[in-house]
């Protein structure tokens, strides 16, 4: 219990430290970007066509961009105090609607990607964990390298032409039905299955290597034995580790996912926001990823403590960051 | 076990057996972005997807054409302009549109900054069934000017308290089920529509940014209709036995910006010169890779306003570097021209968006270079050209100027160069073109002023028009009744239907 309430004071702190460096550092980052913020925004409401000096000043007008950064910071802090994200410059819709709309569509994206990485990662990893040096496993390590230094963008274009143009099986882009799900969802999923597969590779050789097992074997039990009471549990918390640390990079991969596929979710706003110079939308979008990672951190924590009650959850984290 | 369980799953879900082109939705893909549902916004994509009308429609020719309003006259003086509306007109919720909805619609639309608010409008009433708009001088492209997107009619409980619209309640042929904003759209057909009802029942819109994506969906046959193709999509396109290719030339036209203050461009020689450097045959094929080459700024598609025999822009680099030398400009060690030390080195603004452009600019610094000018590519957010025509700070812009954004290119020669505009002339002033200008917009000009605006744009070159444009688009072949609207307005989507 106490391990239990160390975790979430831990996890609560650092929470709350991130949403004030992104608030800062999203700020900063937007007012130094070069441009006239005016005609940004104009651009991102009205398109070249009407982009105009005239649209620009009314954008100017309106949104009081005038009272200088201090202002408009102190502004943004006060709203953020009152649970305010404030509204979107482009769309007039509050950022918070904006976000948790495509936040469930990037969640649903890298939900599906991680459950796709896990189905062919973990098996795949364990089987060649439990035979390493044979041919399987030399062909693990080729493979896997080869999924993980293919750039997503290219991989999502391949996946179209084999199975939209090629199969006509799915959709080639969209979002609305499941179809639509499956190509991005794979095209995330390859790369997080090559580097899990190696992961679980690794830390299954390890625990087979190990004298336990060596033990249980030794008193008899079979193979599957062995491995279902012995081997899964201590497997699971370094590849647990890492699946949440992988978030950081399905992160990333779903910005170009998402635009490869014309996926609505946060990569994509996100994008867009920061082209348009819509600072509530950059804002609130960062902020809510950096909380996520924060709240990720704190549930493979939490799993770890209940997988392996041994240590604390922090420590066991720690050395799978080490480790990955 | 795991493994084989895995591979079934796998499976399972990659290679279900999706009935792609199955159903009965006629998906449409293009890069527009859904902004929200006001009009100021994203009108454009409700008017193109059939959704909302304006009381004036404009055919493919940009000859105006009976809207929500069935005819409409204007009074001696060319102050009062009355359109008749259509009776038995209802938005989507039911509610009767009615001269009154009319003209609250507009005001609002007038209110926000563009295009309405642009013109001398001084009201707008409801006379009866007639609606009556008030003008402070005369103003003939004003049936223009309801027929653009901004000018749709939605419902009054469209719009929110600050005028701003939440819902796209409107009149058309089509009626939104679904909005997702910024990529997705649903319709179905509005079975209580006034004219002929669509063949096509239901239809989605799909915003999909990047072009080699949209070429894709057409060639997988997951979407029905693709607006605007690169020039290499269409190549590979064309040999896809499912879809067939339309292509028109439209108003658009790809043109350099100059800033006549600037001393690298503050003379007509100069401008002739850097204008005679550009070889617009080459460029067109080579890049944009239809023959579009512009001999002068508008394309055939403006038929009022195209002028057939005019002496064409030509190709003559010999030619542009004795006209910079009869300008002082000569050759320094580097090979760069100079004048009293200074250097012919500028920057060329352009943006991305339109995946050409910076194709263009890459070609054109080389052809600069022949003549001795150094061009300096800057490729930014489109929005630097109108930032930097405002703080002065711009020598040459790289960008596509749409002259049909309305049908009556009037508006956008007003706004561009009588005398200047973001989009326009800069550092340059012409009476004669202004006074044409306002004179044709007055409604008393004559073919021969547009002829002559046409030839005083050729001559003193305040932008150097490059290529003319056009909107290519894939479509399925199991569909007919394709027309693609140079004018943007539609995608044609109630004349469209699927063969049987």
């Amino acid at each position: 219990m106490s391990s239990l309430a160390r975790i979430l004071g831990f996890r609560l702190a650092q929470a709350g430290v991130v949403g004030v460096i992104v608030g800062i550092a999203t700020f900063v980052m937007m007012r130094a970007l070069p441009g006239d913020l005016a005609f940004r925004i104009a651009a991102g409401r009205y398109g070249y066509d009407n982009t105009t000096a005239e649209a620009a000043a009314q954008v100017r007008d309106e949104l009081g961009l005038d009272q200088g950064p201090l202002l408009a910071f102190l502004d943004w802090i006060g709203d953020i105090a009152r649970f305010d994200l404030g509204r979107s410059l482009v769309s007039g819709e509050t950022v918070w609607s904006e976000i948790t709309h495509q936040l469930g569509a990037s969640l649903q994206l890298a939900g599906a990607a991680v459950l796709l990485a896990m189905l062919i990662g973990l098996p795949v990893g364990i089987w060649c964990g439990l035979r390493a040096g044979s041919t399987a496993d030399r062909l693990l390590i080729l493979i896997s390298s080869a999924a993980r230094a293919m750039p997503q963008f290219l991989l999502g274009l391949v996946l179209i032409v084999i199975f939209a143009v090629q199969l006509r099986l799915l959709p080639a882009a969209g979002h609305g039905d499941v179809k639509h799900l499956v190509l991005p969802a794979l095209t995330l999923a390859l790369g997080l299955a090559a580097a899990l597969a190696r992961i679980t590779r690794e830390a299954t050789h390890g625990v087979a290597q190990s004298s336990y097992y060596e033990f249980a074997r030794w008193k008899g039990l079979s193979d599957r034995q062995v491995f279902f009471r012995h081997g899964l549990r201590n497997i699971t918390p370094p590849v647990l580790t890492y699946l949440g640390l992988q978030f950081v990079l399905l992160a990333e991969g779903v910005v170009v996912v998402e635009t490869i596929f014309g996926w609505p979710g946060i990569g994509h706003a996100l994008i867009h926001a920061i082209f348009h110079r819509d600072v509530p939308m950059v804002q609130g979008t960062a902020l809510v990823m950096g909380l996520g990672f924060v709240l990720i951190n704190t549930l493979v924590d939490l799993a770890i403590t209940r997988i392996d009650p041994r240590g604390d959850g922090r420590s066991s984290n720690r050395a799978g960051i080490e480790h990955g | 076990m795991m493994k084989r369980l895995a591979l079934a799953i796998l499976l399972s879900t990659s290679l279900s057996p999706a009935a792609l082109a199955a159903d009965d939705v006629f998906v449409v893909a293009a890069p527009f972005e859904i902004k929200g549902a006001d009009p100021s916004l994203s009108g454009d994509i409700f008017l193109k997807m059939d959704i909302a009308e304006t009381l004036v429609n404009a055919d493919t020719a940009g000859h105006l054409q009976p809207g929500l309003a069935e005819s409409w006259s204007v009074s001696d003086d060319g102050l009062n302009w009355r359109f008749d509306l259509r009776e038995g007109v209802t938005f989507h919720d039911g509610s009767p549109f009615t001269a009154s909805t009319a003209a609250a619609a507009l005001d609002i639309a007038r209110a926000k900054k563009g295009l309405l608010s642009n013109a001398p409008i001084t009201s707008i009433t409801a006379d009866g069934a007639d609606l009556v708009i008030s003008l402070s001088e005369p103003f003939a492209a004003l049936p223009a000017f309801l027929a653009e997107y901004r000018s749709q009619i939605l419902a009054p409980r469209a719009y929110g308290p600050d005028g701003m619209a939440t819902s796209v309640i409107a009149t058309g042929p089509f009626k939104v089920t679904d909005m997702q904003a910024p990529l997705s759209l649903r319709t179905e057909r509005n079975e209580a529509y006034w004219g002929a009802k669509p063949a096509i029942a239901r239809a989605s819109y799909s915003a999909i940014g990047r072009a080699e994506t949209r070429a894709l969906m057409a060639e997988s046959g997951d979407a029905d209709f693709v607006f605007n193709l690169d020039p290499a999509s269409v190549q590979r396109l064309a040999s896809v036995d499912q879809v067939g290719i339309h292509s028109v030339s439209i108003p658009r036209t790809l043109m350099l910006k100059l800033n006549a203050a600037d001393p690298h461009f503050d003379t007509v020689a100069e401008r002739k010169a850097l204008s005679l450097a550009i070889d617009r045959a080459g460029l067109a094929s080579a890049v944009l890779r239809y023959p579009a080459a512009a001999d002068q700024m508008f394309p055939p598609a403006m038929a009022q306003w195209h002028q057939a025999g005019t002496s064409p822009l030509g190709f003559d680099p010999e030619a542009a570097k004795a006209l910079l030398a009869q300008e002082g400009w000569m050759p320094g060690a580097d090979g760069i021209l100079e004048k009293d030390g200074d250097r012919f080195e500028v920057e060329l603004l352009t943006y991305p968006d339109r995946p050409e452009l910076p194709l263009v600019a890459a070609v054109l610094e080389q052809m600069f270079a022949d003549v001795g000018i150094k061009a300096v590519i800057n490729s930014t957010n489109f929005s630097e050209i109108p930032a930097k025509h405002a703080d002065g700070t711009l020598q040459m812009a790289l960008f596509a100027r749409n002259f049909g954004l309305v049908p009556d290119p009037i508006g956008t020669l007003l706004q561009d160069y009588a005398p200047g505009g973001d989009w326009g002339a800069m550092g340059w002033e012409n009476a004669e073109l202004t006074g044409l200008v306002d004179k044709l917009a007055s409604g008393t000009g004559t073919d021969e002023d547009r002829a002559r605006v046409s030839s005083i744009l050729n001559d003193q070159l305040p932008v150097i028009p490059i290529a003319w444009y056009q909107q290519t688009a894939a479509v399925s072949k199991a569909v007919t009744g394709v027309v693609i609207d140079p004018y943007e307005r539609s995608f044609g989507l109630r004349g469209m239907s699927f063969a049987q």
